[in-house]
């Protein structure tokens, strides 16, 4: 039924679209310049005409035409990628980068049968609107530590595999094409060379729609996604050599010489020009503690104009990202708003989807659309070396590498290498661009690519699935990290480092320890505001996870211990959580582990007191129960220290305190007792009391409650620090849970992020673990 | 190839020391002359000052730890046999050895390193971590940055996502378990000492 509604809208708007297609001018036809002219002409026949009447409704299509039809089509797009998850069975046999290039093909083709000339993949709008978001999105969540362990492999492949993979496809294209039989004399091996070079590139597009749908391991992802980043500055460099190359007629030696000086300046330029975009982005973010609303702007503008200067002096635009959006990221997330990082993911994400949608589509578009040359001993000689040459430099350079790393490459991750080398559209734009003038075989080679990228995203999209289950290589591990996986490693680091130095050998521990160092005395200074820059790594790692799972908890069980008659000044309340199943989110979901997490919840709410306060009263509706919220709460963890103290100091007292009705009774008892505790930090419990007493009346029994009851209990009680309560009575321990539970649900209210709920761990990472 | 034999011979049971760790003769070599750089005086055998004079030993925060490891308790020295051998630990583990059935496990199988690294930890020898130890080493790693309740809610955490037995102790096997995910052989070894 959906379904079927859903394929009505659809058609409706692709019957729509068919009119107003084609970028190429149909006439301008706005039905008002059409007025307009009978106006005049009518004015011209003589001076009798009446004045013409008010038009009430006249149609300007011309003024909205570019923005109406980019709308359209955005929506197209998005309409599309509903619509595949619509039919789950159908998305899980064929990747949607497949389903998207059909659509594609269909629309180009109803566009066609209309009259109009399909629009065509314009290299501007592709390189300059829709390339750069899925790059900065990939650059931004480039998981450090897996890069740089294997960045010699990555390297490697992207850098000498391309090179091979170009060689060796234009020279033997260019050898078939001097074959007698076939009519491709005219092209020469400059030509040949340059094709071998754009197809020889691997696409991150292409790569990205793959290989995330089938969730493999983290080591081969990061492997064939790092060198399809990677290998744009060798397209780059390769790519306006051979077009250099073929208006100027001859090579030299020099020139040769210069390609790789330009090679290595394209390159470490972009990466430098990145870098320093990225710096002046953590810089900007620094001080942003009073805009927040602008945080996701700076990051994005910055970004784009490193891609954008990249671009101006010919560098590799896309290494300039990826260095911009790696380099800020962990100054950036320290310094901006929770909710600020969850706006940049959120639009990262949702424009790459968008851009990988029209992507995809548009190859349809113009396959339908654009002037093609078929010739048969060509586009299969290309074809079948790309895949050969692919296979060849994977295995040759594995057994390199090989000697190298000290987790070797298998033959089945050789293989998931060489297969999910596919093509994409940025070999196809960058052939769209040349000049048919020097290139008269343009195309031709047009015709050749869009074949190649047919077949690699379709066959080897769609085969990829089965072929990983079957050959049973390892899936990506879904459970996140924890505590002592954190804290051993940072102790093996140590170790390591430590061990290198007694052997006398500077190794990658060393540096890695010295970048370390030098990040903490220096950088991070300069970049992150206020204290935050002196938290070491773990303890932002710790405050995520207990935050992490502190959500986890109030969403799933935490919230179905508040009883119902609770005092309506919190309209949270009124949201009753549904009975959870039991230990969804935790495995062990006992009544100790609980206490444990609310007493760390209490105790680093302090913390994110600093995180919820981030909204400028100006800019956004406050939140009336922050202010209140907050002064609880540091009063409360006030009390929680002294009650520590109190507690570990009287270790003897073992009589239960009698259960207290009523406030009064209790203070009166407190107050009257003073040498129950023998403390000086006595004086302090009134004045906490009557500070409480005025948000919340009951709450403050309550606490008053805990309080009494907590310094009294034996020592052995303690188990976690001396806060675990052990209550005789199970009543008296739910109504002392109920104090503890009202910060949760307006805590969570507070950090409002309900997305979907398995965030991606990998982007939690520390900087440099 | 003279000179590398003559050294070789000056070493005393050297046969049984690469076979015992799988150092080629090169990589014996190259240690000894590392062995004898540390050893200013000449004296044949190393001592705690010999390694605290590296200076960048000194600023790692478990440096003394790593220092006390090579010292086997009561040994105020350490011969060269002792010093190779605690670095065979980080060799990187030779994936293509015959696994005979009878020889015992090799210095640097993941076991192993993971013992080594326990025993860090470990500093009283009891064969558990105790929440103290625990509390000792993270305060070594986070210097004075960070408070003692801050610690203590860490320490705690940890344990209670170690341990399985509920001793509020890691012992060995949890120790072991709890890092299961990670590729020991690869994060434990040094690719100098292959």
């Amino acid at each position: 039924m959906e379904l079927k509604m859903f394929i009505l809208v659809l058609g409706l708007l692709v019957g729509s679209l068919m009119p107003l297609g084609g970028a190429s001018g149909s006439p301008g036809s706005g039905t008002g310049q059409d007025e307009c002219k009978k106006n005049n002409g009518d004015e011209k026949n003589g001076n009798k005409t009446t004045k013409k009447s008010f038009p009430v409704l006249s149609l300007n299509y011309e003024n909205v035409r570019l923005p109406f039809e980019i709308s359209l089509w955005v929506l197209l797009a998005s309409l599309m990628k509903l619509g595949f998850h619509l039919m789950p069975r159908l998305s899980s046999i064929v990747p949607e980068s497949c389903l998207l290039i059909v659509v594609g093909l269909l629309v180009g083709g109803l566009i066609k049968l209309v009259g109009k000339a399909p629009p065509v993949l314009e290299s501007n709008i592709f390189f300059f609107y829709l390339l750069p978001p899925i790059i900065l999105d990939a650059g931004y969540f480039l998981p450090i530590r897996q890069f740089t362990e294997n960045l010699g492999t990555i390297l490697m492949f992207a850098v000498v595999g391309t090179l091979w993979n170009a060689f060796f496809v234009g020279g033997l294209l260019y050898g078939v094409c001097q074959l007698e039989g076939t009519n491709l004399a005219g092209v020469n091996l400059l030509s040949c060379l340059l094709f071998g070079s754009v197809i020889s590139a691997v696409d991150p597009v292409a790569v990205l729609a793959v290989f995330e749908e089938i969730h493999i391991n983290e080591l081969l992802h990061i492997l064939v996604f790092g060198e399809s980043l990677l290998n744009d500055a060798v397209t780059v460099v390769l790519y306006h050599l051979f077009e250099e190359f073929t208006n100027a007629g001859t090579i030299t030696v020099t020139d040769g010489f210069l390609g790789i000086v330009c090679f290595l300046v394209v390159s470490l330029g972009g990466i430098v020009v990145g870098a320093i975009y990225g710096i002046l982005a953590a810089f900007t973010s620094r001080f942003t503690s009073h805009t927040r609303v602008i945080e996701p702007l700076f990051i994005f503008v910055y970004s784009y104009m490193a891609y954008l200067s990249a671009e101006v002096f010919h560098l590799s635009g896309i290494m300039a990202l990826i260095a911009c959006g790696a380099v800020m990221r962990p100054y950036v997330e320290a310094n901006i708003s929770h909710k600020s990082h969850t706006t940049i993911k959120y639009f990262l994400k949702m424009w790459s989807s968008v851009s990988d949608t029209l992507i995809f589509i548009f190859l349809g578009v113009s396959t339908v659309a654009g002037p093609h040359e078929w010739n048969w001993i060509f586009v299969v000689a290309t074809l079948v070396f790309c895949l050969v040459a692919r296979v060849l430099g994977v295995i040759g350079l594995t057994f390199v590498i090989n000697k190298f790393r000290i987790v070797k490459l298998t033959s089945k991750d050789q293989f998931i290498i060489a297969y999910g080398g596919l093509r994409g559209a940025i070999a196809f734009s960058l052939v769209y661009l040349l000049n048919p003038k020097h290139f008269p075989m343009r195309n031709m080679f047009l015709t050749a690519i869009i074949t190649v990228i047919f077949f690699t995203v379709f066959v080897q999209g769609m085969t990829i699935r089965p072929l990983v289950d079957l050959l049973a290589v390892k899936k990506k591990q879904e459970t996140k990290r924890s505590i002592n996986e954190e804290i051993h490693t940072q102790f093996l680091d140590h170790l390591l480092t430590g061990i290198e130095d007694i052997c006398g050998h500077y190794g990658h521990h060393h540096w890695k320890d010295k970048l370390n160092r030098f990040n903490k005395k220096y950088v991070k200074k300069c970049l992150i505001a206020g204290e935050r820059s002196k938290e070491p790594q773990l303890i932002a790692f710790y405050h995520k996870m207990e935050m992490k799972q502190a959500i986890e908890l109030v969403e799933s069980g935490g919230g179905s211990k508040l009883p119902s008659a609770m005092p309506s000044t919190v309209s949270m309340q009124n949201i009753q959580p549904k009975k959870p199943p039991q230990d969804r989110a935790l495995p062990q979901l006992s009544k100790a582990r609980e206490e444990e997490i609310r007493k760390i919840l209490r105790t680093n709410l302090q913390r994110t007191r600093q995180r919820l306060r981030s909204y400028n009263r100006h800019t956004l509706i406050a939140d009336p129960f922050e202010d209140g919220l907050d002064e609880i709460l540091i009063k409360r963890k006030k009390m929680k220290e002294l009650e520590k103290k109190i507690s570990q100091m009287n270790n003897y007292l073992t009589v239960p305190a009698p259960p207290a009705d009523s406030p009064s009774v209790a203070r009166a008892r407190l107050a009257s007792d003073p040498q129950a505790w023998g403390l000086k930090s006595v004086t302090e419990i009134p004045t906490i009391k009557v500070e409480l007493v005025s948000p919340q009346n009951p709450e403050s029994v309550k606490v008053v409650d805990e309080f009494s009851k907590k310094g009294s209990q034996p020592k052995g009680s303690e188990e976690e620090g001396g806060l675990t309560m052990r209550v005789p009575s199970s009543e008296k321990q739910r109504k002392d849970k109920t104090p503890d539970e009202e910060p949760q649900p307006r805590f969570m209210r507070c950090l409002s992020d309900p997305g979907p709920a398995a965030e991606d761990e990998d982007e939690d990472e520390p900087f440099l673990p | 190839m003279g000179s590398t034999n003559s050294t070789l011979l000056k070493i005393p049971n050297v046969e049984v020391l690469m076979q015992e760790t799988g150092f080629s003769p090169a990589h014996i070599i190259r240690l000894h002359d590392r062995f004898k750089a540390l050893d200013k005086e000449g004296r044949g055998h190393l001592c705690p000052h010999d390694f605290g004079a590296i200076k960048e030993l000194a600023m790692n925060p478990i440096g003394d730890r790593i220092i006390g490891a090579f010292f086997s308790p009561g040994k105020e020295t350490v011969d060269f046999h002792t010093f190779v051998k605690i670095l065979a630990h980080f060799r990187p583990v030779d994936k293509d050895r015959p696994k005979e059935p009878n020889s015992p496990e090799p210095i640097n199988s993941r076991s192993n390193k993971l013992k080594f690294a326990f025993q860090l930890y470990d500093q009283d020898k009891d064969g558990k971590i105790s929440r103290d130890e625990l509390l000792q080493v993270l305060r070594a790693m986070l210097g004075m940055q960070v408070t003692d309740e801050q610690l203590e809610s860490i320490a705690d955490r940890t344990i209670q996502e170690a341990d399985l037995d509920r001793d509020d102790t890691i012992s060995f096997e949890e120790f072991r378990k709890s890092l299961e995910k990670i590729n020991i052989d690869h994060k434990m070894s040094i690719r100098f000492l292959r």
